[in-house]
Formats: structure tokens, C-alpha cells, sequence
């Protein structure tokens, strides 16, 4: 065989395996190079995470809009602070929004829901760097059951 | 008597230290003996082409079909707990860490292996090596380190082309056949896959593997017993020796990345 034809051979080979790592990168794995964009940060405070982790999604009815950035305890308090990154497109959630910690199913993996509040004149928009004040915590399931087992009689 | 068997266990144990200090001189020249660009570029896709592309098809038929297996196989426990939506990270998972690596790394053991044990045991049995050597020629950097490259290259490649393969096999079977929802199929795996921890660390888990194949297919070779029954024996150690290291090594490097 010519040494043409098996450049060429080996050159689709590595095209392949190119186009292969592509899908894996961007359709498996879902890395864009473009990056998630420009967001903003946002802050809140919980009594009890559970399960919550570091890049954790942020879901707005169900909808992403961004992405749990780091968790760390205050020091003085002793309570979790969660960093909230949320992408730019959502930058219009008024400061008497509430920020729960979900459950997706009965066992799933746990995610931060915003509800979005109400709206007046006396109403600020979450800026960056804001503290969301309204907050619940996670639902721990040892806790529910103990709940129900004391609560019986 | 006791004089007799300390003699074996010593002979034994030179022979194989011996063994392992020819492997590992093998190992440096054709890792650092490599010839210059414009000689060896040649030599090296010629390799490229004989240890790479012919191993395509096999790969990407068996991709397809283990990556249709798993999904099968998923599906059906899936089920019964209602999380068939899970079907996608199950599949891409699995193929990313464990089987897209390691069962590359066996079919390439006996496709590719195999054959290169053949082709330098049979050079040394008809004394071409020796000849190269009369000819000032160095039969390391002639004939082992372009094998060498060549395999260290591909197998990473064909790693990630059977992966791909594999995971859209278990599309085809779970989302074609047994109705998996498409969209959660992709979701679901985008949600629980991370680029870094997972395809990366299966790259690695592949080029550590094409080292270990590579070497042990070139050193049975360049070190069998010049005679066809030699040859016959070093090919079938090839096959057995890199499939039993990859199977170790890869527990080691699970353990090391997802162990923690």
C-alpha cells in the first residue's frame, strides 16, 4: 500500500478519535468552551444543609439558573454559608425571595430552589454580593423519622 | 538435596531479575532512543496505520455491543426501582472509568500485541536483528521504539472512539428499543459526568495501560527464544501477561482516582 494511503488512513484515525473526544467533552460531559458566562454572587445562610454540595444546581422552578459556588460555617455562629453563583441572564429576583434547600425525588440528589418574592416600590433587587435573609433548610430524613417516632405517643 | 533446590531458587531468581533488567533497558531505549523526526516520522505511521487502524473495527464493534449490553442489562434493574432515567450516567459512566480503558486495553492485547510479539520473535529467529546490528543500524530505535510510540499513541485513541461508540450503542438499545426518554438520557449523563474526574482520569487510566501493553508485547518479543516453539510461547505469554497487568493496574488506579 502506498505511503499516501496510509497517511490518509491514519489521518481519518486521529480525526476520529478527535470527533469521538468532542462528543465525550461536549455532549457526555457537557463542558462547553464557551464556559457557563457571566454570573453574579449571592449569599445565604442555613441552619442545616444535608446533603448539599459544591456545584449543586440552582433551580428556579425547576429551571437552572445557576450554581451552588462554595459552602463554608461562619465562625461565629457556627451556621452554613452557602456562595450562590447565578448566571447574569437572572439578575432580577427581588429581596424578599426565599431560598430552599430540595430534595429531586425521595432519595435524589439535593438542590437549592429559589421562589422568587413580591414586588413594590420598597422592594430592592438582589444585587451582587446579597445576602438572601429568607431561608429553610434541608429536609433530613433521620430527623423527619425521629420526628414521627417521638411524636407517636 | 537442600544444596540442589537453593541452587534452583537462585538460578530462578537471576533469571527473572535479569529478565526484568533486559525489559527495563528495552523499556529506556525505545522511550529515549527515538530516531529523528525526519527518519522516524515515516516509520512511526506506518506503525500508526498497522497497530492503530486496523484495530478500528474491533473496537468499534465491540463498543457498540458492549455499550448496547450495558444498557440492556441497566434497563432491566433500572426499572424495577422506577430510575430508568439513569440509564445514561449508568452507561456513560461505566464506559467512561472502567470499561472503555481496560477492554481496550485486552482487545488491543490480543489484536495488536499479540502480532508485534510474532513480528520481533520472528525478526530475531531469522536474524535480522542481528543483521541491523552488522549494519551499524539500531535495531531499538528502528524497530522497537516506533511499535512503542505508535501503540502508546493509539490505544488512548481507540479508547475514546470505543467509549463514544459505546455510549451511543446504549442510546440506540435504551432509547431507541426500550424507550428510555432521549432527553433524560443526555441530561441525566451531562448532570452526573465531570470532564476532569471522569473522562480525564480514563485517558490517563488508557495511556498507562498502552505502556504497560506495549512494553510487555516488545520485550516477549525482542527477549523470545528464537525458535518457532519460543515464539509460539512468547506470543501467548503477550496475551496473558498484559491482560493479568491490566486487570491489576487498573485496580490500582481506581483505587488511587475514585478511591478517596
Amino acid at each position: 500500500m502506498s505511503t499516501r494511503k496510509i497517511e490518509i488512513l491514519v489521518g481519518l484515525f486521529v480525526a476520529i478519535a478527535v470527533g469521538a473526544f468532542l462528543i465525550l467533552a461536549l455532549k457526555v460531559a457537557n463542558t462547553g468552551f464557551a464556559g457557563s458566562g457571566d454570573t453574579y454572587t449571592l449569599y445565604a445562610e442555613f441552619e442545616n444543609i444535608g446533603g448539599l454540595k459544591a456545584r449543586s444546581p440552582i433551580k428556579v422552578g425547576g429551571v437552572v439558573v445557576g450554581r451552588v459556588a462554595a459552602i463554608e460555617l461562619d465562625k461565629n455562629y457556627y451556621t452554613p454559608r452557602v456562595r450562590l453563583e447565578i448566571s447574569r441572564q437572572y439578575d432580577n429576583f427581588p429581596e424578599t425571595s426565599s431560598v430552599v434547600i430540595l430534595t429531586s425525588g425521595l432519595l435524589g440528589e439535593q438542590y437549592l430552589g429559589i421562589q422568587p418574592g413580591f414586588i413594590d416600590e420598597t422592594v430592592h433587587i438582589l444585587k451582587d454580593g446579597d445576602m438572601i435573609e429568607d431561608t429553610r433548610s434541608a429536609m433530613v430524613l433521620e430527623e423527619l423519622i425521629g420526628q414521627f417516632l417521638f411524636n407517636r405517643d | 538435596m537442600v544444596l540442589d533446590q537453593l541452587q534452583r531458587m537462585g538460578a530462578a531468581t537471576i533469571h527473572s531479575v535479569m529478565g526484568l533488567g533486559r525489559a527495563a533497558l528495552m523499556l529506556l531505549g525505545a522511550i529515549f532512543g527515538k530516531p529523528s523526526i525526519r527518519k522516524g516520522t515515516p516509520l512511526l505511521i506506518k506503525q500508526l496505520y498497522v497497530v492503530g487502524v486496523l484495530s478500528l473495527l474491533i473496537i468499534l464493534v465491540s463498543g457498540l455491543f458492549i455499550g448496547m449490553v450495558l444498557a440492556l442489562q441497566g434497563y432491566t434493574v433500572l426499572v424495577k426501582f422506577g430510575a430508568e432515567q439513569m440509564l445514561g450516567p449508568l452507561v456513560a459512566l461505566s464506559l467512561l472509568r472502567e470499561l472503555g480503558p481496560v477492554v481496550t486495553a485486552l482487545l488491543f492485547a490480543g489484536r495488536a500485541g499479540s502480532a508485534l510479539t510474532a513480528e520481533i520473535g520472528l525478526m530475531k529467529a531469522t536474524e535480522q536483528l542481528s543483521s541491523m546490528e552488522m549494519m551499524a543500524v539500531d535495531p531499538l530505535r528502528r524497530i522497537i521504539s516506533p511499535r512503542f510510540w505508535a501503540g502508546v499513541i493509539s490505544m488512548p485513541l481507540l479508547a475514546i472512539i470505543f467509549t463514544a461508540v459505546g455510549i451511543l450503542g446504549g442510546h440506540l438499545v435504551g432509547v431507541d428499543w426500550l424507550g428510555v426518554d432521549g432527553g433524560g438520557y443526555w441530561s441525566a449523563m451531562q448532570a452526573n459526568v465531570d470532564l476532569y474526574q471522569d473522562v480525564f482520569n480514563g485517558i490517563i487510566k488508557s495511556i498507562v495501560f498502552a505502556f504497560i501493553v506495549m512494553w510487555i508485547a516488545l520485550h516477549k518479543g525482542f527477549d523470545a527464544v528464537p525458535t518457532s516453539e519460543g515464539i509460539s510461547r512468547a506470543t501467548t505469554e503477550t496475551v496473558v501477561t498484559a491482560s493479568l497487568a491490566v486487570l491489576a493496574f487498573d485496580f490500582i488506579l481506581t483505587a488511587l482516582m475514585f478511591g478517596g
